[in-house]
Formats: C-alpha cells, sequence, structure tokens
C-alpha cells in the first residue's frame, strides 16, 4: 500500500503526462500480481465498494472531531477525502497498512457494522499521505487527474504495444486483469475474448473543409449518408443476449430495455440511436428525456420509444468483418438484417448523388425541410478503422442558422472571466417591441470583449444583482442549430446552441431580425 | 480579569506603544523581522538585538530614528510597564513580549512555533492571564510533520532524479536559512544554490552564529553545473522564466500550506515539503493550555477555529482584527506575507 500511495501522490502532483506514464509503467514492473491489478482497477474507477461510502468516512470521522471544526476545515481544504485525511487526529499506530489486495478484500467481507471500527483502526497511523491514499482508494473519488486513457496510455508502453492493442481487449477485462499482465509480460497471448461481451473501439469521423478537401476528393469513391441527431452507439448480438454501449464504452442497456429485449441475431453493429413511433426520428429533446434516465421508466417508453438506425457492421456471426471495404460490409448488414427481421432496428439509407454540388444542394434541402444536421461521407473502399482516421469518414455539417438579433441584457461571466459581462440575452423585433430568443456566451478574442465590456458599462439602463439591462441598441449576428417552437419562451421561440458569430457594431438595431423571420427557421420537423 | 491594559490593536495603553504596528508610530515594539511585522518609519523601535539587524539590513540603517535592542530575558521598566522578550522560534531573533503592569501579565507571542530550529533560539512558555496568540495554521487539518523526515524526501528526490535541478520555494527570511540547516543536518554537504534575494539575509545568518555550509550564487552559474543540484530561491522565482531556464527542475516548496495537495497542485509545485515556521493546530492547543491564561486574543489567521475551540475549553476568547495580517497577497502565498514581495523584486 505504501508504494501505491507513493504512485498516487506522484500522479497527483507531476504535471508532466510522459512522467505519469512512465512512473504508471515502473508501477507495473515493480508490484506483483494481483496488486497492479488492483491500482490499476483503482486508477481506471472500475472499482466500487458496497458499503464503504463518503458518508460513512465522515461519519467515523465526527466521532472524533466535532463537527463545526470539520465543517470550517472541509471548507478551507475543499476536498473531503483530502479533509479526512490530514484531521484524523489519531497516528500511534506504527505498523504498516496491508497490501492493497488485503485492503480491498477487507473493505469488501466486513460486516457492515465492524467497517466503522475497521476505518479508524486504518486511519490511524503517521503519514498523511498514507492516510490520504487509503480515503482515495476507499471512496473513489480520486481527483488526481488521470483518465483511464492515461493509464491504457502506460500499459501500453509497459507492455511494448500500441495503444490500440489495449483497447481491443480493454473491455472484455475485470479486475485484477491477470491475463492482461500475463500478456503484456510476454507470457501468453493476446487474452481472448468472446466478441460478443465486450465493446469494440469506434471509427469516427472528421469534419469537412469545403475549400480545401471536397475538391481532393471522388465523389464516385463516396458514399453519403444523412447525419443522424441522435447518440452513437455500439449493439453487440449474440448468445441470445444484447448489450448496448456508448461512444465511449458505457454499457447503456439499462436505460434502453426498448432495444436490447426485441433485438436478436449474432453481430456486432454501429449506429445512431434515435427516439419515435415507428421508426420515424423525433427531436433531440426527446431523446434528451430518455438519456436523462440510467433506468428507463414505463411513460418514457410509451412516450418516446428508441430504435436504431444502423449504418455499419463490425462483426457478421462470429466473423470479425472490420478489414473488408465499407461497400462489402454493408452488403453483409443488410443481407443480415434481411436474414434477422428486427422491429427496432433499420437501415440508415445511402443518398444517391452525381456531384460535390449535387450533394450541397441536397444536404441544404434535408437541413431545410427535415431539420437534418448535415451528411457523412464515406470512402466506399475503406475498412473499419477504429479512432479518427484521416481521410476516410467526413461529417459535413450544414451551415448554421444566422440572424441579427438585439442585445437586451449582459450578465458577469464565470471563472476566468467573472470580471466581465460576458453572458448575453439577446432579442428579436416583434412589432414595436423587443422580445427575448436566446442567451449566449460570448466566443471571442479578450480584446473584443474588453470592448463590449465597456459598452454594457455605459449603456446601462438597470442593474439587478449581476446582471444589467442595457440600451437596445447593439446588433449580434448570432447563429444557431437550429430553432425550435417553446412554450417556456415569451417569444415561442428557442434556439438550439446559439453563439455569437461578431458584434455587428455597424448595424443600426432597426435593421436585426423580426420574429417572423425566425419563425421561418423552424424545423419542418 | 482586570481590564487589560493592551488594546485591540496592540497598543499598550498606559506607555502609548503599539506592538507590530502597520503604521508608522512614534514608539513600536517589534516582534521579528517579517514584512507583515516589521515596518520602515517608526521613530523608535524596540527588538532584539538580531531583530534590529535584520530591519537595518532589509529597510536601511535609517529605516527607524533610533533602535534600543533588547536581549531575551531582561526585563525593561517603562513608566511602570516591565517589556521582557521571550524567545518565539519562529525565525532568528523572533520573540514574544511579555507585558507587566499592576499585577497583570500579558504575553504577546508574535509568529511562532515549538519544534525544532536550529536557526532561531527556542520557544519558551510564559505563563500569562491574557494571552494574544497568532493563528495561521489554526484548523485541526494542519498538523505539521517532522521537518527532518520532510527534508530526507527532498534528499531522496535528489538520488532518484539526478540529472535535475532541485529548486526548493523558501522564503527569503527564516525559511531559505532553516531549510539550509535542516538539509545540512541531514547529511548533504555539496553545496547549496541561492537565488539573488537570498544571499543578503544567508550572509546576515551566518555572522549571527547560524552555520550554512557552502553556499554559491545560482544566477551566473553554467546551467549544465546546476544539474542534480539544490537551489533555494524565493516562492515567486519557481513560477516565472527564473526556474524555467534551469535545466527540467524538480519544484519543490517548503511550506505549512504544503500539507493541501489541492494547493499544492494549484501553485505547480511537485515536491510539496510541509516544513512551516508556525505552530500547528496541536501545538496551538498545548501552548493555550500551558500559558495559565484565562483570556485568548486570536490574530494573523484562521481566528474563527480557534476562538471557536477556546470557547469549548471555558476560556474567553476573541478574534482581533488586524489589518496588517489581512492585506498581504493571499495566504496562498506562504507564511510570510511580506517575503514574497521582497522575493519578486530581487
Ligand atoms: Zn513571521
Ligand atoms: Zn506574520
Amino acid at each position: 500500500m505504501k508504494r501505491f500511495a507513493e504512485l498516487l501522490e506522484l500522479l497527483a502532483l507531476t504535471p508532466s503526462r510522459n512522467r505519469k506514464i512512465a512512473a504508471l509503467s515502473t508501477y507495473f514492473s515493480d508490484v506483483p500480481d494481483p496488486d497492479r491489478g488492483y491500482a490499476l482497477a483503482i486508477l481506471t474507477g472500475a472499482l466500487s465498494f458496497k458499503n464503504v461510502k463518503p458518508a460513512m468516512l465522515r461519519e467515523v470521522v465526527l466521532e472524533e472531531v466535532d463537527p463545526n471544526l470539520f465543517a470550517m476545515s472541509y471548507d478551507y481544504v475543499g476536498d473531503l477525502g483530502e479533509t479526512i485525511a490530514l484531521i484524523w487526529p489519531h497516528q500511534e499506530t506504527a505498523e504498516d497498512l496491508p497490501s492493497l489486495t488485503k485492503l480491498i478484500d477487507l473493505f469488501n467481507t466486513t460486516p457492515k457494522a465492524d467497517l466503522p471500527r475497521l476505518i479508524a483502526a486504518l486511519l490511524t497511523r503517521p503519514s498523511t499521505n498514507e492516510r490520504w491514499a487509503l480515503v482515495k482508494l476507499a471512496t473513489g473519488a480520486l481527483r488526481i487527474g488521470v483518465s483511464a486513457r492515461l493509464a491504457k496510455t502506460a500499459l501500453a508502453d509497459y507492455g511494448g504495444k500500441e495503444l490500440q492493442d489495449i483497447e481491443e481487449v480493454w473491455h472484455g477485462l475485470t479486475p485484477p486483469y491477470g491475463e492482461l499482465f500475463a500478456w503484456l509480460d510476454g507470457k501468453t497471448g493476446r487474452p481472448e475474448i468472446n466478441h460478443t461481451a465486450r465493446f469494440h473501439p469506434l471509427m469516427l469521423s472528421n469534419p469537412i473543409d469545403e475549400d480545401k478537401d471536397l475538391a481532393k476528393l471522388a465523389p464516385s469513391e463516396f458514399a453519403a449518408e444523412w447525419k443522424w441527431d441522435g447518440i452513437r452507439v455500439q449493439l453487440i448480438l449474440g448468445s441470445g443476449r444484447a448489450s448496448l454501449f456508448s461512444r465511449t464504452g458505457d454499457d447503456i442497456a439499462a436505460a434502453f430495455p426498448d432495444i436490447v429485449d426485441n433485438v436478436s441475431g449474432e453481430a456486432v453493429l454501429d449506429g445512431e440511436l434515435l427516439v419515435g413511433h415507428d421508426l420515424m426520428p423525433a427531436t433531440f429533446n426527446d431523446l434528451q428525456q430518455r438519456l436523462n434516465r440510467k433506468i428507463a421508466n414505463q411513460k418514457h417508453l410509451t412516450d418516446f420509444p428508441a430504435f436504431i438506425r444502423v449504418y455499419d457492421m463490425l462483426f457478421d456471426g462470429q466473423n470479425d468483418i472490420r478489414s473488408l471495404p465499407w461497400l462489402e460490409r454493408r452488403r453483409h448488414l443488410a443481407g443480415w438484417l434481411q436474414a434477422n427481421p428486427q422491429s427496432r432496428l433499420d437501415l440508415s439509407t445511402v443518398i444517391p448523388f452525381k456531384d460535390w454540388d449535387e450533394l450541397a444542394r441536397i444536404r441544404r434541402q434535408g437541413a431545410d425541410e427535415h431539420g437534418h444536421e448535415g451528411v457523412m461521407l464515406k470512402l466506399m473502399s475503406s475498412p473499419y478503422v477504429p479512432g479518427r482516421p484521416k481521410g476516410l469518414w467526413f461529417k459535413w455539417k450544414r451551415d448554421p442558422n444566422v440572424l441579427d438579433a438585439i442585445l437586451m441584457y449582459a450578465q458577469r461571466g464565470h471563472g476566468k472571466r467573472s470580471s466581465y459581462y460576458s453572458d448575453y440575452t439577446f432579442g428579436v423585433w416583434k412589432g414595436n417591441e423587443i422580445v427575448p430568443i436566446g442567451k449566449a456566451y460570448f466566443g471571442f478574442t479578450d480584446e473584443e470583449l474588453r470592448r463590449l465590456d465597456k459598452w454594457v458599462r455605459a449603456h446601462t439602463v438597470q442593474a439587478f444583482g449581476p446582471v444589467r439591462e442595457v440600451e437596445k441598441q447593439l446588433v449580434f449576428e448570432v447563429a444557431f442549430d437550429s430553432a425550435q417552437e417553446s412554450k417556456r419562451h415569451k417569444s415561442g421561440v428557442a434556439l438550439r446552441f446559439p453563439r455569437i458569430n461578431r458584434i455587428r457594431w455597424d448595424k443600426p438595431a432597426a435593421e436585426a431580425a423580426t420574429l417572423a423571420d425566425v419563425e421561418l427557421l423552424i424545423d419542418a420537423t | 480579569m482586570a481590564v487589560p491594559f493592551l488594546e485591540r490593536n496592540l497598543r499598550i495603553t498606559p506607555i502609548d506603544t503599539f506592538i507590530d504596528p502597520p503604521q508608522p508610530r512614534a514608539r513600536a515594539i517589534i516582534t521579528h523581522g517579517h514584512a507583515d511585522h516589521a515596518r520602515s518609519g517608526h521613530d523608535a523601535v524596540l527588538a532584539t538585538p538580531d531583530t534590529v539587524a535584520i530591519m537595518k539590513t532589509r529597510y536601511g540603517e535609517n529605516c527607524a530614528r533610533s533602535f534600543q535592542a533588547l536581549e531575551f530575558g531582561q526585563p525593561l521598566q517603562i513608566d511602570g510597564v516591565t517589556v521582557t522578550l521571550y524567545p518565539a522560534g519562529h525565525i532568528l531573533g523572533s520573540a514574544q513580549v511579555l507585558l507587566e503592569y499592576k499585577g497583570q501579565r500579558i504575553v504577546v507571542t508574535g509568529d511562532y512555533k515549538r519544534l525544532h530550529d536550529r536557526t532561531a533560539q527556542p520557544f519558551e512558555l510564559v505563563q500569562c492571564d491574557l494571552l494574544v496568540t497568532e493563528a495561521t495554521f489554526g484548523l485541526p487539518v494542519f498538523q505539521h510533520p517532522d521537518p527532518k523526515a520532510e527534508t530526507s524526501r527532498l534528499l531522496r528526490s535528489l538520488s532518484q532524479e539526478p540529472e535535475r535541478s532541485h529548486v526548493v520555494g523558501c522564503y527569503a527570511l527564516g525559511k531559505a536559512q532553516r531549510m539550509i540547516s535542516l538539509i545540512r543536518e541531514c547529511g548533504y554537504h555539496d553545496p547549496i544554490y541561492l537565488h539573488g534575494a537570498m544571499v543578503r539575509l544567508c550572509d546576515l545568518y551566518e555572522q549571527h552564529g547560524v552555520p550554512l555550509g557552502e553556499l554559491r550564487q545560482a544566477t551566473g552559474t553554467a546551467k549544465g553545473e546546476l544539474a542534480g543540484k539544490i537551489i533555494i530561491a524565493p516562492p515567486s522565482a519557481l513560477k516565472d522564466r527564473w526556474s524555467r531556464r534551469l535545466a527540467d527542475p524538480v519544484l519543490a516548496m517548503a511550506s505549512g500550506w504544503m500539507s493541501v495537495k489541492q494547493r499544492a497542485r494549484q501553485s505547480l509545485v511537485e515536491l510539496p515539503l510541509v516544513i512551516s515556521d508556525h505552530c500547528d493546530w496541536n501545538e496551538l492547543r498545548q501552548t493555550i493550555a500551558e500559558c495559565g491564561a484565562e483570556t485568548i486574543w486570536v490574530t494573523h489567521g484562521r481566528e474563527d477555529a480557534l476562538v471557536y475551540y477556546c470557547q469549548g475549553q471555558g476560556l474567553i476568547a476573541e478574534p482581533l482584527n488586524i489589518q496588517a495580517y489581512e492585506d498581504g497577497p493571499e495566504d496562498a502565498g506562504g507564511d510570510e506575507t511580506g517575503d514574497a514581495a521582497e522575493g519578486r523584486a530581487a
């Protein structure tokens, strides 16, 4: 445990990424199994204890420390775990802490009623750093700036593998990762993992630069699909069960029983999760209702049924087809769907087009008439390459909607910009009146921010707390992804992802947009 | 207890004399040389000989119109008030002030600590009726570890990373010399390199009988010579170009604040050394219990928690809100507010 405490401290305090990786790598080579595997589990957040929780630790401490003094201390330190480690008033035990493995075993097997006494005994030792590591281990809230990705990079570094190799097996492994380390140490081959049980890293796209990229790409080599406004998922089917993962590999099956209980066959599929009746996508707002819950409720299942618009296939049955070209995989996918009829899956359509101009027209039309976010371009000869490879998949988003709006209120920002007015509410004309339609941060240079801040201070009409109402004179060019009807806003319209493109110092307020202009932009969904 | 003859701004009523006043005064008793206690511009200053020397070194020979040096433990009569200085253990020459008047005993601790330190005259406990104590580390989360154990962490890092310079951020007066002395005590006798801001005060300590071993100027030394060496610099130099010109330095910082890891991270300190020249929570409680005072005035730091604690012990306690200790840079800066500014200027 001493070694682990030292590692944690180094990881917390070393600013250099390379040095963190080196420290982890050294740790993996110095420390035997299963301790090193449990350390890895703690660092990647793969471990938690049913009965050891922050609230319980706090109670253990409050048995020994005056609650007001504890509150003042916590207020000062700002981190519960660290406050507990620093404030613990007993230090008399000289013997070392048990090993990591032994500690984890104690946390898991000690009866709940005996845990407070165990924790108190463990905390009673002279080294603050060991107490700190112990509390971090017990609560799982490390806050030391180490991501799972960094840990995996260190594993790759330690075993002389590519990060991709680690990612490939990671989701099929469990603590203390004995077979992983055996492989990294060169003692065995790569761990055999049943593909139906694990997540496969996704292939991602790059944004297209219309001016630079399009001229170099041959339209005949690319397939186009709509860019769906849902969430990217991986569906894994086999041995009579289904798993559903988000793009980061989080298991989200519990939130979508309507999908996992209604699919069958054997395959690994890539697609977009959407909600809507009869496989017709509803708005992202509706999907948001479902995403807000870790476990689905019945009303949501009825009101917002989920489905997956499938666009790629990684495994057909047991066969890994990722090395095949997109066109081939697409044929497998269509054939599989035909052989395994599904009520909750449908195939993303391919958009026919001759040249980039035509596709640009289709893209604009799709945005205006159906609210599509844009189109995806996929090189038809390309294999399925995890990560974000260059030149294979592109996303071509539609032009943002733009309108000229009038600044109404300014509010002081947060953090670094807290001394400036950097939060702005703007509106459009409705007859002779101006009605608010949105709020955005200012995304530009400090220089412009200062100028704007000065303007706000000079044109304040009224101040309420951190908010100032200003004279209705200044025009902002506001870009946004879409406009939607909204009962909550006085104007009846809400903008999605509004941002301030530029300040139109030159433009008179009378020439700003009207509510009627905005209503024209409401999605035709 | 009778009405105290000391006011809450530390004016001794019968003799119109202030202790550590932030504004220029006709008569001032100065506990020690840190800038939040010793200011220039008083008419008459009473202090220990070491503190007088420190003030003259930092602010010039004429920083007060007249100086009176008073040795530790020598009572001085001033119009019926007896003033005696006792060691505070904080830095060289630092004193607690015992005031006696009509049978009432008041002790103003100034800054103090009770842990071992070869560079300061060791703390002596003084019995009193009213104790005016500092509270820089007046929260129970502050439990300072053994300073030698902390120092050996620095030496261990030096042996583990022998190519990297180790820059230790220390306040120029007191902490720097104590750090050097601790390093020597732990058996390291190579030359230690000094940032320019440290040189005058290290010389002064040596002249006053505190041996520091071989010291060299870091500025102007070839980069290669500093690899694997210890460099003592003011905290402000950790962040500026001065330390960046060194090859891949380990940034260390010696301060009581370094026990809080989030703090250390925020200041980009890779090797925090919890070495403080102030009492920790336990030393504060010990002093309050042992000095026999029934009334405790708390100042210079986290007054609230210590006042709350004292009241819980059945003592009469109240916070003093003395401007001098509050208007320095954020307390995140370190033990001694004034020294940060000096390091920056040098
Ligand atoms: Zn001081
Ligand atoms: Zn002070």
